[in-house]
This record gives C-alpha cells, sequence and structure tokens, in this order.
C-alpha cells in the first residue's frame, strides 16, 4: 500500500507547485499589465478606508487651495487666509502620488495598455490625436514637445484653469465630491458630479473638435 | 512622523492606483464622455458602492480610527448653485486635460512634465476663485 500512496502524494506535491508557480506568474502580470476596473475601483476604496481611518478625507483638489495659501494668497484675499499647516498631511499625500506614479509608469509597466474602443481610436485618429490604445498618453500633449508648441501649451493652460476654478467653485473634484462625496450621500455632490459630466460631455463633443 | 509616513503611504498607493487602473489616462477619460467604454464607469462605480459601505458603517457603528479617536465625517453646506456651476466648469476642463486635480500630481510623478503647466494654471484658476468668490452666486 505504501508505494500507491506515495505516488498519488507526490502527484498532488506536483500539482500544489505547479498551481503555486502560476499564480505567481498571475502576480506577475498583474504587476505590469494594466489593472481592469474591479481592481482599480476598489483600491481608490481602500485610499478612502485608510483616509478615513487615520481621521483625514479624501479630496486632492484641496491641496490647490493651500498650495495658493502657502504662497501667501492670505495677505490679500479672505478666502486663502487660513493656517495652511492643518492642511500639510494633504500635501504630503500629493507628494506620495507623485512617487507612486514615478514607480508605477517606470517599474510596474510591460508597456502595454488597455485595448480603447476602435470607433474613438479612428475618431481620435481622424481629429490628429495617434497612440489610442498604444501609448498611454496622447503624444501631441504630453511629451516633451509640448512645451515648444504654442496651441498646446494654450489648450493645457486653459484646462488646468478651468480645472482649478471649477473644483474650488463646486468645493471637490472627483476624489472629494465623486468619491468621498457620494459615499457619504450628499446631494450637493450628486448636483456636482452631474455639473461634472454636463461639463465634460460639452467639451468632448462639442468644443474638443474646434479645439484640437 | 509615523503619520507622515502613513499618509505618504497612501499617497503611493493612490498614485499606483491611479496609473495602473488608467484613471489618469487621457484617452480613457475621452473614452468615457463617448460612452463607448465600461471601463471608468466600473472604476467609480465600484469605488462609491465601496465607499458608501465603508462610510455609511463608520457613522452607524461610531467606528474608531487608527489613533482610537472616533472618527468624524464632516458633511458639506447644502449647495445647488456652486456644485453645479463648478462642476461644469471642472468637467470642461477635465475632457479637455484629461486631469483630475489628483492624477495632476501623480503624472507629473510618472514623467509627463507638460502637466506642469495644467498645476500651475490650475493654481492660478484657484487664485481667481477665491478673489472673485464673494461676486459668485453659490
Amino acid at each position: 500500500m505504501a508505494p500507491v500512496y506515495k505516488y498519488f502524494f507526490n502527484l498532488i506535491l506536483i500539482q500544489y507547485v505547479f498551481i503555486y508557480l502560476s499564480e505567481i506568474f498571475l502576480f506577475m502580470n498583474f504587476i505590469s499589465e494594466p489593472w481592469p476596473w474591479y481592481i482599480g475601483g476598489p483600491a481608490i476604496a481602500v485610499v478612502l478606508f485608510l483616509l478615513l481611518f487615520s481621521e483625514k478625507q479624501f479630496g486632492m483638489s484641496s491641496n490647490l487651495r493651500t498650495l495658493c495659501a502657502m504662497a501667501g494668497a492670505g495677505k490679500k484675499t479672505v478666502f486663502f487666509n487660513f493656517d495652511w499647516r492643518q492642511y500639510r498631511w494633504n500635501l504630503i499625500v500629493a507628494i506620495g502620488a507623485a512617487v507612486g506614479g514615478l514607480i508605477a509608469a517606470n517599474f510596474m509597466t510591460d508597456g502595454s495598455v488597455g485595448a480603447i474602443h476602435q470607433d474613438v481610436v479612428l475618431q481620435l485618429d481622424s481629429m490628429g490625436v495617434y497612440g489610442a490604445g498604444e501609448n498611454y498618453m496622447p503624444e501631441t500633449f504630453f511629451s516633451a514637445d509640448a512645451f515648444s508648441n504654442p496651441k498646446t501649451l494654450a489648450l493645457l493652460a486653459l484646462g488646468g484653469f478651468l480645472v482649478g476654478f471649477g473644483t474650488r467653485y463646486a468645493g471637490g473634484c472627483t476624489s472629494g465630491h465623486a468619491i468621498s462625496g457620494l459615499s457619504n450621500l450628499q446631494l450637493q455632490s450628486l448636483f456636482a458630479v452631474i455639473g461634472f459630466f454636463i461639463g465634460g460631455l460639452l467639451m468632448n463633443h462639442f468644443l474638443l473638435p474646434y479645439l484640437l | 512622523m509615523k503619520r507622515v509616513l502613513l499618509y505618504f503611504s497612501i499617497g503611493i498607493l493612490f498614485g499606483i492606483t491611479m496609473i495602473k487602473s488608467e484613471a489618469a489616462s487621457w484617452f480613457r477619460i475621452y473614452e468615457m464622455f463617448q460612452f463607448k467604454s465600461f471601463h471608468m464607469y466600473g472604476i467609480i462605480g465600484a469605488a462609491v458602492a465601496l465607499g458608501v459601505i465603508i462610510t455609511q458603517s463608520i457613522k452607524r457603528f461610531k467606528l474608531r480610527s487608527f489613533f482610537g479617536e472616533e472618527i468624524q465625517i464632516p458633511s458639506k453646506t447644502k449647495l445647488v448653485k456652486a456644485p453645479l456651476f463648478g462642476g461644469v466648469i471642472f468637467g470642461l476642463g477635465w475632457a479637455l486635460t484629461g486631469a483630475c486635480p489628483g492624477p495632476i500630481y501623480v503624472l507629473i510623478g510618472a514623467g509627463y512634465f507638460p502637466l506642469l503647466i495644467v498645476l500651475v494654471s490650475a493654481l492660478l484658476g484657484t487664485y481667481c476663485y477665491g478673489v472673485l468668490k464673494p461676486r459668485l452666486p453659490h
């Protein structure tokens, strides 16, 4: 009986080693390939969880206000007249975010990006924006060439201004309103998110074709 | 110092998540506004669904933080015009540059340096809002 028992034992052992190795292989893919939504979404919820349990809130746009106050905008404008030191923690989160971006873009990628819908690729190609589904970002706007192209510079500056003005006016951005606010079942966050989509759809469908 | 490390680590996790989930990708945001992919809606939907469970559990069961204090979740003021008007303005900028305030830092870290221009002009935009605030409908 003993040899037969051993034979089965070895078979099971080999099977386990095989499963273990394939799991490592899957995990490596997980590190280097783009994450599907069902990994990305819960990961954002983990960030929210960690910040709430650290007695803080998840909201990235308030850093812009803090930076303005740090630069001394409070001397002239009441809106920036507060003790910015109490919001230092959020600046540390922002610095961490930049480091996270550096790590992910350099050490956690095999260069592949998720597939973009074919209609969108063709549409963007016809508008002169190339690289959808191949590059992470369109080179037209976000490569170093952007610095020497006045039109691109103007578009980036315009977009940034709208982002800065709009988020403060709305009292939050995608993290503060769409994630934190909706999670807290705040009606005004729902209004904000509706606003985000009205503005986004207007730009995407009616303005971008003329701006690009 | 421990807390600084905690916030820094949370930031790193956030940055990695933004890049790996492609929530910081201009192409993904363009695709979202074209309603051609479920990806971004899945990310926001899953995050909010879990976020509701987390936030409502904290309030319902009066959960305590890592530091032993009861967690306070401030309710924002009950405004309608400001979130709607401000939201539309932000949406225009979001669809143009593909950058929410969080991903701006992430993408600069990832080496997309033209986002520095977006950051500087976003600071200018925030400053202008602060100056104009008393004259805007809220």
